[in-house]
């Protein structure tokens, strides 16, 4: 099997790998969108976290994952009640990906053999609980982003369609990554992502000789390689376990969600979802630190990664958003 | 007698057929012909089974899909494999029409298999019709066939590519060698950190090649070369350049360290230097093209043509396979049966009446062109009043009758005072248009930046209905209000030409007309940077600027 690049081993790119930690420890985030250059690790570190996930619990062969035996759908056909443990799903959405692939459709096999009318779940049933990853995402044709959004939405899958109806949970994270030079992002898209990062190729010229470095090591022996991190990156999954386990015992204080308020109204943010994620996000910092209160030290951190896509749009503002976030973060906190 | 690019590319070939998936790949650069024929004949030495595609290749055919014709004859499910099931060598031909999302496909499937590689012919005329960067990213060489003439281009007699092969795994790759490449790559402003990694696996190649057991400074210098030299993006700064410039440029602090511990480094930065310059081509960084300019070869002249299936103008039906997208042309299918029936009858042993075989299938193409937006914006300062508002009204209504006639929608944006406005949304009513366009006032300031950013929004907002905009601008260029209101005639200049070069990232058409007295040089600029086509009107009458708009749009 082809080992995926440790997600330890990547060199900075802070900001990205925080985001997906975060959204490792609160699912309900709402998933990260990775835009930036070619060639700067956008894709090895989606594959990374895959790897990194601690394993999920669900009924045996149930096609959407459930975690328990009352949740499994009725056209599943599924009588059993043995739990097994499973690797978080992760599944990539392919950008020539067709709609009956996506939302699932009438098998064609059964029907064609027994001329039965069955239902073949697609990819979102498979990634419910867990991650759906779109490489390119400002590629994606509009029908299926259409799709996405709506269940996204909704949490669940409704199908009507070859005289099915169908519906099924489909609660995933979304993982996109792009490069805005090949096109933007439908705005009601953006929006659905809680978290964004920007990544840039390091221009620091030992990080980037430390990256051919270790990319180069892992080329040659993957396995002594793995050896070497895989020992980091199980340390990194006991963190995001236990702050899984401490983030419902964070403590919000009232001053905390007046900066959040604060930060938002500045910013012009549009809609009451960024002060949400920026609540989330926080929190979820503040459990993975290890501290038993959100402070502002959190909110700090968290806010360019949670507000930054959420902002109108300057064409002419090269410093990029996430500047923009940075001073009025350093304005309104202090 | 050997053209030194011929040589390069022979060498890039080489190195490639020793690690072709780790390389990736390689562009070609070259117009079909005699030289490009050559070369394509020693692709040979690559170890992998070729296959050629094309940018219309369906996803069916590049990754495989449901065979419906098959599934439904043989009652049980049968999957076609796709081009890219096996390892291969894939050739793509014409790759400078590679649609962005085929493109996207491509470099996904590259990335995660990890068994192809790549050969892209660019047969661009155009220095901005080349290859998408999404691909050229993911492939570690660059070839330019251009200049090389037929005589020059015999085969050369580099060590066997084979014998190499079992040399490679065993060549490590040293500290030096990757801090040195790191470095350049730096030095030469290329971004990405894949450029760094193929060239230390060419480098690796190169060394095995020539039968040696490690890493020389010649190996490093010649992957260098190859690698970096495509992907420049500013030249390295010389050293007595460096002690003579005043204030040190930020992005050389990384450098410094390098520079100063050069002599114990047993590879030499300014050696490595000279290769990658070597193998720069003639005017290379000059033509660099800004960052998301490209527009691909697709064109974009009026009303941008989409190929569909679906709607718009019928097209002649062509054979082809259902794909669930397209629609079948049953006419064209019946008759492309038609003449086998007596042959097929012969041969079927049921007794069927009509025989059609998926190769009869034919699918309908529609042509479908979305309508074309003219957004003109209008200077109505003051300067512009007093100088020929009048004649430009006049012009921008002889082209409404055009825009009428041909069923274009138009857009008035005014300018003026502290602010752009936009008088008329949207619209084909020809009655509405003069109306708003008659009542204009003119007077106040030029507050330029601001119209052009009206413009430019309104434009992103009309192609996002599927609108084909283009930007017609008036002005006499004396803009002195800046974006923030402030009358500022300098940062009015500054705001302007940042907002032209936005819309030319944004690659919408454009024309500036100068309606000046005499024509500005500052307008000239600015229309450079949009990218628009610029045209000085002293003295002409609204029958003229009309001409002139209408050429320059449909140019």
């Amino acid at each position: 099997m082809k080992h995926a690049f440790p997600f330890s081993a990547i060199v900075g790119q802070d900001d990205m790998k925080l985001a997906m930690i975060l959204t490792a420890i609160d699912p309900k985030l709402g998933g990260v969108l990775v835009f930036g250059d070619r060639g700067t690790g956008k894709s090895t570190a989606v594959r990374a976290l895959a790897a990194l996930l601690p394993p999920i619990q669900a009924v045996k062969a149930c096609p959407v994952n459930a975690a328990d035996p009352s949740e499994v759908p009725d056209w599943a056909g599924l009588d059993t009640h043995e739990m097994v443990e499973r690797p978080t799903p992760v599944v990539d959405l392919p950008l020539g990906v067709t709609e009956d692939r996506v939302t699932g459709a009438l098998d064609i096999e059964r029907a064609l053999t027994q001329g039965e009318k069955a239902f073949q779940p697609g990819l979102l049933a498979q990634a419910n609980r867990g991650y759906l990853y779109i490489d390119e995402v400002n590629l994606l044709e509009d029908h299926i982003v259409d799709l996405l959004l709506d269940v996204a939405q909704s949490g669940e899958n409704v199908v009507e369609r070859e005289g099915l109806s169908i519906r099924h949970p489909a609660r995933f994270v979304l993982v996109g990554s792009g490069n805005p030079e090949e096109g933007e992002l439908r705005p009601q898209l953006l929006d659905r992502f809680g978290l964004s990062v920007e990544v840039r190729s390091p221009n620091n010229i030992e990080d980037r000789i430390e990256v051919i470095k270790r990319r180069d090591a892992f080329e040659t022996d993957a396995a002594k390689f793995m050896r070497k991190w895989g020992k980091e990156d199980r340390k990194l999954r006991d963190r995001i376990l236990a702050a899984r386990a401490k983030l419902a015992e964070i403590d919000t204080k009232k001053p905390a969600l007046r900066d959040c308020a604060e930060l938002c109204v500045a910013l012009g943010a549009d809609g009451l979802r960024g002060e949400l994620t920026l609540l989330r996000a926080g929190r979820a910092l503040a459990a993975f630190d290890g501290d038993t209160a959100l402070a502002r030290p959190h909110l700090r951190r968290v806010a360019p990664l949670a507000l930054s896509h959420r902002l109108r749009r300057d064409p002419l503002d090269e410093a990029g958003s996430a500047a923009r976030v940075a001073r009025t973060v350093s304005e309104v906190l202090g | 007698m050997t053209a030194p690019q011929w040589d390069a590319a022979q060498l890039a070939l080489a190195l490639l057929s020793v690690d072709p998936v780790g390389l990736g790949g390689m562009v070609v650069r070259a117009r079909s012909g005699p030289v490009r024929d050559a070369f394509l004949a020693e692709l040979g030495s690559i170890p992998l089974p070729r296959r050629r595609i094309h940018p219309d290749i369906s996803d069916d055919g590049l990754f495989g899909g449901l065979d419906l014709s098959a599934t439904l004859a043989s009652k049980k499910i049968v999957f076609s494999q796709g081009v890219m099931h096996d390892p291969a060598a894939l050739i793509l031909t014409m790759a400078e029409r590679t649609p962005a999302d085929l493109a996207a496909k491509l470099a996904q499937r590259l990335d995660l298999d990890g068994t192809h590689c790549l050969i892209a012919l660019d047969e661009g005329a155009e220095p901005d019709e080349r290859c998408p960067p999404a691909l050229s990213e993911r492939l570690a060489f660059r070839v330019d066939l251009e200049a090389i003439g037929r005589l020059q281009a015999t085969p050369g007699d580099l060590p066997d590519p084979a014998i190499a092969r079992a040399l490679y795994p065993r060549i490590a790759a040293t500290a030096e060698a990757i801090e040195a490449l790191t470095a350049l790559a730096a030095r030469y402003g290329v971004d990405s950190l894949r450029a760094p990694l193929f060239a230390l696996r060419a480098a690796r190649a190169h060394a095995a090649l020539f039968g040696r057991n490690s890493l020389t400074s010649d190996d490093i210098a010649a992957a260098a070369g190859l690698v970096f030299a495509h992907r420049a993006t500013q030249m390295p700064q010389d050293a007595e350049q460096e002690d003579n410039a005043p204030p040190p440029p930020p992005e050389d602090e990384g450098d410094s360290p390098q520079d100063q511990g050069e002599d114990q480094m047993e590879i030499s930065q300014e050696m490595l230097i000279e290769a990658v310059r070597a193998m720069l081509p003639d005017g290379m960084l000059e033509s660099l093209v800004p960052a998301g300019t490209a527009r691909g070869a697709r064109g974009s002249g009026a009303g941008a043509r989409r190929k569909g299936n679906r709607r718009g103008r019928p097209l002649p039906s062509r054979p082809g396979r259902l794909d669930g997208r397209a629609r079948i042309d049953l006419v064209a299918t019946l008759r492309a049966a038609a003449p086998w029936q007596p042959i097929r009858r012969k041969l079927s042993p049921r007794g069927q009446k009509l025989l059609i075989h998926p190769g009869d299938i034919h699918l309908k193409r529609f042509e479908d062109r979305s309508d074309r937006l003219l957004i003109f914006t209008v200077d109505a300062s003051g300067s512009a009043a007093l100088a020929r508002l009048a004649e430009a009204k006049g012009a921008v209504e002889l082209l409404l009758v055009q825009a009428y006639a041909r069923r274009d929608h138009v857009a008035l944006i005014a300018f003026r005072g502290e602010g752009a406005d936009l008088l008329l949304p949207p619209t084909r009513s020809l009655v509405q248009t003069k109306r708003r366009l008659a009542a204009l006032p003119g007077g106040g300031g030029t507050p330029l930046a601001a119209g052009l950013q009206a413009a430019g929004e309104l434009a992103e907002h009309a192609r996002s209905q599927g609108l084909s905009p283009a930007i017609a601008v008036l002005t006499d260029g004396r803009a002195n209000i800046a974006l923030d209101g402030s009358a500022d005639r300098a940062q009015a200049a500054e705001d302007a030409t940042r907002i032209g070069t936005w819309l030319r990232a944004c690659g919408l058409p454009g024309v500036v007309l100068d309606m000046g007295n005499r024509p500005t040089r500052q307008l000239g600029d600015l229309a450079a940077h949009m990218g628009a086509r610029y045209l000085p009107l002293p003295r002409a009458d609204a029958e003229r600027l009309s001409a002139a708009v209408t050429a320059a749009l449909d140019a």
